[in-house]
């Protein structure tokens, strides 16, 4: 077609203007399936840059070749949500001279706005685009094959960087409507093989936990929401998508049911469970910043209620339209939560980099009420502690701890710790969750960690709130 | 009874926090020959360490016929079992015999009388001689039925509606009852299926049954809701109780309710209803008073 975009990768980086020293981003939407990042970084080798910093929304397992490119001095800066598997735990032992800068998914948002996290050369995989760049997370031909559904994480990149390059894996015919990224913010477009393994993108249908410890912290977190004086009609949730999680909702789903109490919205993540109570007409509408699972893709691709995201409509603290500011109850997970209530979802027990902030200071600051569920043990590890390995959730935010042990709340919030007790819950101190985990278990030794700084963690307002030292055998 | 295997310690660490009334931690069938000592030990260690709140604590123990039974024993009086299970259990001297290996380690520990023995039925011998087991030993607390050895010694095999455990069930009913103890229930090892595992559970609630081994804490809910007396049965248990009351205070031995005579197994079949409305806790106990 005429003025069509569509070049090869090694143009479209040349055209792009891309030079050392350079920002480059992606997106997360792929999940464990991506096959955009490593493309890219590959590309960008083999035509000899070097000194690029890598801002990404989020890293999993899969970018485990970026280790390469890293000791070759390609990519010298990583900022991102999270880190796992080999890269980070090659990062925690001292890969980068450079520390990995941690934002929350609202913190990356808001730092991209005001220009503190400036973007030069946006790389953003799409599941379907047309010539002239209007591209979707969702299935817009026969041919679609890396469906990831909403494309929330990567408009802020397509908003803001100076150049934005869309690679897909399926070329459709314009105007590809209705768009995510827009053919306004696109300068070049890409098709390349595959953006992304579909196995490893999203799973197929719900999946109810049959863990017996999940299902137990699930009803109990359940009917903490009962008792919490925030389960009325035309209230708003959001839950992550951990088995406990997406399980808390199945058991809400009963007493809404019952009670004739319909949620307003669902927030953040969508899952099946999501989308099947919102079908059933007991969640009005959905707010997607990622599709987690294919009923999820499908539903945002096909329901006008199923509404997509930015992550700075979502969960920036400074933009007066984020969604988080009308939330009323999150369900989140933890690694580890101290006696503070600070939470830690970030390094692991053993002092490598596990996880992933995601929007978990985001809601958990903004919700009128935030439960974490998470197991005071996993296995020989205490996961309520004196004191976290790494703060990323501070405990101002956080209302309710969820263990199989018992309830704990924060002593800020007196009148709620008071309706769960009425309630017949058993609410305990948290200190005395901690001496309980610390009785079973004992005293962990001291982590190895040594003086070097291998990461930042930035809150959500832009400052620094911890950092994570390099972690020795 | 929820069964945990004794090889297990991150099952035995947190098995107490889904609410069984008790647990039984397996040295026998869940634990291959290889790992007897260690899963001994393991068991030792975890009633010597764990805090397992009111929860009754039981230990299944290998038959004293094999090389780990004695030592079984050994290690679970010293760590304080509260009731040793003894599996396969055919005739009364089995009983007598467990009793004897007990009372040895108590006399060491100087703590004569403190275990108590449940003996598991799981062959037709043993259904045959089930009152005699059931009253060998002041000890004896309980007895329970062992399905799938039970079945196999009949040459038959387990079906879903339950059948051929039907003489065995009664039986053992009847034993303990005679006897003065308590009788549990077999196992329902299919998980995926709850319906069945309600409509069994019901059925031996309806037997006379006191309850129900499980082996995963998902059956927990399934057995309290069928124990659970509804609202309708607590309200009229403690209007005949509380009628009872009323009648000893007043003196009179005849007791009416709504124009009806309340003869003693109403009485005793209202104050059993109470007790089970206490112990799932749907009931507070002072408000049965």
């Amino acid at each position: 077609m005429r003025n069509s975009k569509v070049v090869t990768l090694e143009e479209a980086i040349r055209r792009s203007g891309l030079k050392d020293g350079m920002t480059i981003s992606f997106h997360h939407h792929f999940r464990g399936g991506d096959k955009v990042v490593n493309l890219v970084v590959d590309k960008l080798a083999q035509m000899g840059f070097k000194d690029l910093k890598l801002a990404a929304s989020s890293l999993s397992d899969v970018h485990a070749p970026l280790i390469e490119h890293i000791k070759s001095g390609v990519i010298t800066g990583i900022s991102t949500s999270g880190l796992r598997g080999e890269l980070a735990s090659a990062i925690s032992h001292g890969l980068m001279k450079e520390p990995v800068v941690f934002r929350s998914h609202g913190g990356r948002g808001s730092a991209i706005a005001s220009g503190e996290l400036h973007i030069d050369v946006a790389f953003l995989g799409a599941s379907s685009c047309d010539e002239l760049g209007n591209a979707s997370g969702c299935p817009r031909s026969e041919n679609a094959k890396s469906i990831c559904g909403s494309l929330g994480y990567a408009l802020p990149d397509a908003q803001y960087a100076d150049h934005v390059v869309v690679l897909t894996d399926d070329l459709v015919a314009y105007p590809n409507v209705p768009m995510s990224i827009k053919a306004s913010q696109v300068e070049s477009v890409v098709v390349v093989e595959s953006v992304g393994d579909s196995s490893k993108i999203s799973s197929g249908a719900i999946r109810d936990s049959k863990n017996p410890r999940d299902i137990l912290l699930a009803k109990q977190a359940a009917k903490v929401i009962l008792a919490s004086g925030y389960f009325k009609d035309g209230f708003s949730i959001q839950t992550g998508t951990g088995g406990a999680s997406l399980a808390v909702v199945k058991y809400l789903r009963e007493s809404m049911i019952e009670q004739g109490i319909k949620a307003s919205f669902a927030l953040g993540g969508i899952t099946a469970h999501m989308v099947k109570l919102h079908e059933e007409g007991l969640i009005g509408k959905l707010i997607d910043v990622q599709s987690f699972d294919k009923v999820a893709a499908e539903s945002i691709a096909n329901d006008q209620n199923h509404q997509e995201v930015s992550s700075i409509d979502y969960a920036s603290a400074d933009h007066l339209g984020s969604a988080v500011h009308a939330l009323d109850i999150v369900i989140l997970s933890a690694l580890e939560v101290d006696t503070d209530f600070n939470v830690n979802v970030l390094v692991g027990s053993d002092g490598i980099i596990r996880g992933a902030i995601g929007g978990h200071p985001d809601t958990a600051e903004d919700s009128a009420l935030s439960i974490i569920v998470c197991p005071l043990l996993r296995g020989r590890i205490p996961c309520v502690v004196p004191k976290v390995t790494t703060l990323i959730t501070p405990g101002k935010g956080v209302d309710v701890v969820v263990t199989e042990y018992g309830i704990a709340v924060n002593p800020s919030r007196p009148e709620l710790a008071k309706a769960l007790a009425e309630a017949g819950l058993h609410v305990v101190d948290i200190k005395a969750l901690a001496a309980k985990a610390s009785s079973i278990i004992g005293q962990p030794d001291p982590l190895p960690f040594g003086d070097r700084v291998v990461g930042v963690v930035m809150d959500r307002h832009g400052k620094q709130l911890d950092t994570i030292h390099i972690i020795q055998e | 009874m929820m069964f945990v295997p004794g090889n297990n310690p991150g099952m035995m660490a947190d098995a107490h926090i889904y609410g069984p009334d008790s647990i039984m931690l397996d040295l026998e069938d869940s634990v291959t020959m290889a790992e007897k000592d260690a899963a001994r030990l393991l068991v030792y260690n975890a009633l010597k360490t764990i805090d397992y709140g009111d929860t009754e604590m039981v230990v299944r123990i290998n038959p004293l016929s094999t090389p780990y039974g004695k030592k079984d024993v050994e290690a679970v009086v010293k760590a304080g079992v509260d009731v040793i299970r003894m599996p396969k259990t055919e005739t009364a001297d089995e009983v007598r015999e467990l009793e004897a290996e007990i009372i040895k380690v108590e006399t060491e520990l100087g703590c004569v009388g403190r275990t108590r023995i449940m003996a598991a039925i799981e062959s037709a011998l043993g259904i045959v001689n089930a009152f005699e087991i059931a009253s060998a030993s002041k000890r004896m607390m309980g007895i329970a039925l062992g399905a799938e050895d039970y079945s196999a010694s009949l040459k038959t095999q387990r079906t879903p509606g339950g059948a051929e455990l039907l003489l065995a069930r009664e039986t053992i009913v009847v034993a303990a009852r005679a006897a003065g103890i308590s009788c549990f229930d077999t196992v329902y090892s299919n998980l995926d299926d709850m319906e069945t595992f309600r409509k069994e559970v019901e059925l031996i609630r309806d037997l006379g049954f006191d309850g129900k081994s499980i082996i995963n804490p998902r059956q927990i809910e399934v057995v309290n809701e069928v124990f659970t007396p509804s609202p309708k049965a607590i309200e009229k248990s403690l209007r005949i109780v509380a009628a009872i009351k009323e009648a000893q205070a007043k003196g009179s031995g005849v007791v009416s309710l709504n124009g009806k005579m309340v003869d003693r197994p109403v009485v005793i079949r209202a104050e059993r209803t109470i007790a089970y409305a206490i112990a799932s806790g749907v009931l507070k106990e002072e408000d049965a008073l």
